[in-house]
């Protein structure tokens, strides 16, 4: 109380601004994170949250279950490749401005998951801001990397567009989502149909049955 | 309490000797291998007559690239109503892997059938729905075989 009295007195009744700086201080301090829990790291995120270690001192605590709420992609544990284009769909779902943590070594590089059903780094599917190092990191290192993206916040500008950042994305390898496997008569027919009909193909490139069935 | 036995043998080769190729009583366990084309009737009578109203899993294995038959495929069943346990193994050989369904035996097979299919290449004659269930729809090979590389194959390993 005796704070804000003294503070709205000593100020003018007039400030002016930088528009960014507003902005993103308001941005900044309401950051509200995505529940996107994919391995034990999401234990250590919702430790973050928790009494103990309390992220809402950085306005960060607002866990969101729908991505069309949430501004932050907390990406912590593995990605598997069955994964990845659910993960895509849930950061497009999501409302600009939107940013991404990659927590953990396996959401950064794969960690030590160097085999077929693991994507080698989300930052194959999303732009990444933030890599948070460790296996699971602690919730000192999430709550210093959320800290670390306010400060990237600030240095932000209105104007900017992701548009450049997505595009860079959506040309990096993606699996493809055609089945090619032996499957039943009726499959394999539904699967041509599909292929005919689509024009464009969002998040993927084409996998390697796919350019050997064009060509 | 209520194990199978080779009683049990007698009484399925009493009902069709064909059926019961090899067996097996070990540690109180008993394996029965029987043909690939019996599985289905096997189990229809395993399961209307001898009690084993369960299948526990249904799982495949590969016993490596050099090996003649090279798949198994295990049934697990278990009996509720006197609790008897009981292994039927299909031998499989690489260059035909089919065997017959059992989904109309019992409907919980239809999602074992699909992964041992999914990860193994196991062609379940019959199925109704036979699509991969675990790996991505758009996957290369099968995964648990031995001979399948650890990262993949192209462009699946990301280097």
């Amino acid at each position: 109380m005796g704070l804000e009295n003294t503070l709205f007195e000593s100020l003018p009744d007039v400030v002016t601004v930088k528009l960014d700086a507003v902005v993103n201080w308001a941005r900044k301090s309401s950051l509200w994170p995505a529940t996107f829990g994919l391995a034990c790291c999401a234990i250590e995120m919702m430790n973050t949250v928790s009494s103990r270690n309390d992220l809402s001192r950085f306005g960060a605590e607002t866990f969101r279950a729908s991505p069309r709420q949430a501004d932050v992609m907390i990406v912590s544990g593995r990605v598997s490749r069955k994964m990845a284009p659910v993960l895509r769909r849930i950061y497009d779902q999501m409302p600009e401005p939107k940013w991404v943590i990659s927590m953990g070594a396996c959401a950064t590089s794969g960690g030590v998951f160097d085999n077929y059903a693991i994507v080698q780094g989300v930052d194959k599917i999303v732009p990444v801001d933030i890599y948070v190092p460790g296996c699971p990191p602690r919730p000192e290192m999430l709550v210093h990397a959320i800290t670390m993206l306010q400060d990237k916040i600030m240095k932000e500008s209105v104007k900017d567009r992701r548009d450049t950042f997505e595009a860079e994305s959506r040309e990096s390898i993606v699996p493809g989502t055609l089945p090619v496997t032996e499957g039943t008569a009726l499959e394999r027919e539904t699967e041509i149909e599909l292929a005919q009909n689509q024009t464009s193909r969002p998040y993927t490139i084409p996998s390697r049955h796919e350019r050997r069935r064009s060509s | 309490m209520g194990e199978p036995g080779p009683a049990l043998v007698e009484r399925i080769k009493a009902k069709n000797e064909t059926w019961v190729e090899d067996y097996k009583n070990a540690l109180d366990e008993l394996t029965i291998v029987t043909p690939r084309d019996a599985i289905s009737e096997l189990c229809a009578f395993l399961k209307s007559d001898c009690g084993y109203d369960l299948l526990a899993d249904l799982c495949g294995a590969d016993r490596g690239p050099e090996e003649d038959p090279r798949f198994e495929v295990n049934y697990h069943l278990f009996s509720t109503q006197h609790f008897g346990r009981l292994r039927v193994k299909v031998l499989l050989n690489e260059d035909d892997p089919h065997v017959r369904s059992v989904e109309n035996v019992w409907r919980t097979a239809n999602w074992h059938e699909r992964e041992t299919f999914d990860l193994f290449g196991v062609i379940f004659d019959g199925h109704s729905d036979l699509r991969r269930i675990l790996l991505p729809s758009d996957f290369d090979g099968h995964a648990l075989r031995k001979d399948y590389p650890l990262r993949g194959y192209e462009p699946y390993s990301m280097n």
